[in-house]
């Protein structure tokens, strides 16, 4: 399958998912779902490289990491990420982004994202055998 | 809503789902027959989860605009016993602690702002830092930080934002006690390092309003507020740093359920015993974020301020009230035939003590608790007064706000932020804001009808309406 990310129905916020042929490629789909609340990736040069690291915990508790981070990540360096690459090992997560700094101006960000949450979080593998990663993420 | 639960009307205004399976209270939800049908089912699923929560007393309750949220409904009511097991949950504060409104008098009339309503905005728009990526003026050392997290509102007078004479028209006089900054991790703190003093996106905004009608002379005149005079409402929170808390703490609690023997039927209602070292150190930690929240709301009422000197220099901002929407407060209420203290959770919901309660402010004790509710950014806002009901009904609590009543995905696809711009402004509201996307999000159309909630709140017996009041500028994230 082509990989891709797609936004779901929350009424008060919005849901991230991202679906891949790999599971790792969905933890990247469902980073790129989640910039797209805040801007149009396609607007974010890939200029600047963040290395994260996180461990422990079932692949849903992983995925609710690896979005807390790059959130933290934005908040603290006033950036936006339009690229991922995500390496998963024994249950821990290896992940760079990559992105530029907020300029208001070309990003128009609407929204900033307070944290992702556990509601309609699900890790699992589709019929067809690609991966789902999605979890709903309070703006 | 669907048939999937059994609600029992009770009045006109209150409806009961009966304690079943896991519950050991019933779920009561306050809301007339229209509301009650365009609530989500999920708002019902996440009531019966709540009130299956251990120490929960009496019932878990849904305000007029609850909505679906994380583990507990926005617009959801409980209150957990210590002495009985009782819980105190992440989920059920929210992202943001301490979300919350402040009204502010201007001591002016609308009229007498009109010739510089323009400059006034455009200035509002300059100085008050908004939106994403925006950052404060205050920056904070680990010592100032910590501090700040003690003291609250009381701090950020004391490092001259705004008056002592405040601090009495902020819950807990502007300094919520048992706050424990050691519990604040270092990325939280790194988080609220350029965040002092800003609005944040989404649906927080500073509005310059006109009031626009009063419901209760009475209550009114001792509020001050008389038609068409200018307030100013600031609806925002604690920041990244309260936002850094929900998320760690979350996590944590999620992690040692199992180890407090909790059963959780929802990984987001997760919570811990009250008597335990995580939910004593939630309590410090989210006590901390509720000084955090109290002080940015009191930093931007310093900046506010300085606005108005500078273009109206007969302008005279005063507190009416600040009320916050997401917090765990130990309250007394009574139970039976006793008093108790009780650990009360409001997510989404305010705050409502009725006339005579002690925490009330001298000069307002007569009247209940000024309850602000804050509406879309084209529509209306209303103050209230807590009741004399409140108590028996819902722990002294009432409704926040209009509630979204379709996503942020939905509006954009309806609404150009651009065109809306326009249009509001050839109604008289002039918005500022950096994003034509935020604002499109934002849409009026997009929230439910706030009208309807108060008056529900009202007639069910939680607060009573006494003034609506109409935006003239909006700063929007």
């Amino acid at each position: 399958m082509r990989a891709h990310w797609e936004h779901f129905s929350h009424r008060a916020d919005m849901g991230v998912r991202g679906c891949s042929a790999t599971l790792a490629g969905a933890f990247e789909q469902a980073a790129l779902a989640m910039t797209a609340i805040i801007t149009d990736p396609a607007q974010v040069k890939p200029a600047e490289r963040v290395d994260i690291r996180c461990e422990g915990g079932d692949p849903e508790l992983l995925l609710v990491d690896w979005l807390n981070a790059l959130v933290f990540e934005m908040a603290t360096r006033k950036l936006l990420f339009s690229r991922f690459n995500v390496t998963l090992d024994d249950g821990r997560l290896g992940g760079i982004a990559w992105g530029e700094r907020v300029d208001r101006e070309k990003h128009q960000p609407a929204v900033e994202v307070k944290g992702a949450t556990y509601t309609a979080l699900r890790v699992n593998r589709l019929p067809d055998g690609a991966w789902l990663a999605q979890c709903v993420v309070d703006v | 809503m669907s048939r999937a639960y059994s609600l029992k009307q009770e009045s006109e205004f209150s409806w009961r789902l009966e304690a079943s399976g896991n519950m050991r209270v019933p779920g009561i939800i306050y809301a007339d027959e229209t509301l009650i049908r365009g609530m989500d089912d999920k708002v019902f699923e996440q009531l019966c989860n709540v009130a299956s929560l251990p120490g929960i007393v009496q019932a878990a309750y849904a305000m007029p605009d609850a909505h679906w949220g994380y583990g507990f409904p926005i617009g959801g009511v409980a209150a957990f016993d210590a002495d009985e097991g009782g819980v105190v949950s992440a989920g059920g504060v929210g992202f943001d602690i301490s979300c919350g409104v402040r009204a502010l008098r201007t001591g002016l009339t609308v009229d007498e702002i009109e010739p510089v309503r323009e400059r006034l905005a455009n200035a509002l728009f300059r100085n008050i830092p908004v939106g994403v990526g925006s950052t404060g003026l205050v920056h904070l050392d680990d010592d100032g930080m910590s501090a700040m997290l003690k003291g609250g509102a009381r701090w950020a007078v004391e490092q001259g934002f705004g008056n002592p004479a405040d601090l009495q028209y902020i819950e807990e006089h502007g300094c919520m006690a048992g706050a424990d900054p050691m519990e604040v991790s270092p990325r939280a703190r790194k988080r609220q390092a350029d965040e002092m003093g800003t609005l944040g996106s989404g649906n927080h905004y500073l509005e310059v309003q006109r009031v626009a009608e009063i419901f209760n002379r009475r209550i009114a005149d001792v509020f001050g507020l008389r038609e068409n005079d200018a307030v100013v409402f600031i609806h925002c929170g604690s920041r990244g740093l309260g936002h850094q808390i929900g998320t760690e703490f979350l996590k944590y609690m999620v992690l040692a359920a199992s180890k407090h023997g909790i059963e959780l039927p929802d990984r987001e209602l997760a919570c811990a015993p009250i008597n335990s070292e995580l939910g004593r150190a939630y309590l410090g930690a989210m006590r901390a974020g509720i000084n955090c929240a109290l002080a940015n709301r009191q930093i931007i009422t310093h900046l506010t301020r300085q606005v108005f000197a500078d273009i109206l220099p007969a302008a005279d901002l005063t507190l009416l009230f600040d009320v916050s929407h997401n917090t765990c407060k130990l309250e007394t209420h009574p139970l039976g035939s006793e008093m108790r203290k009780l650990y009360v959770h409001r997510k989404g919901a305010t705050r409502a003590f009725g006339p005579g309660h002690p925490d009330i402010p001298e000069t307002l004790r007569a009247v209940g608790q000024p309850v602000l509710i804050g509406g879309s950014m084209g529509t209306e806002s209303h103050i209230l007064a807590g009741s004399e009901t409140g108590a028996g009904l819902s722990f002294n609590s009432a409704c926040h706000g209009a509630g979204r009543a379709m996503s942020r995905h939905q509006a954009t696809k309806r609404w150009r932020g651009r065109s809306l711009v326009d249009e509001l402004a050839q109604r008289g509201i002039l918005i500022r804001s950096p994003s034509m996307r935020g604002v499109a999000e934002e849409a009026p159309g997009a929230y439910k009808d706030v009208r309807a909630v108060v008056d529900a709140a009202e007639k069910a017996g939680l607060a009573h309406k006494v003034a609506r009041v109409e935006p003239r500028i909006c700063i929007k994230g």
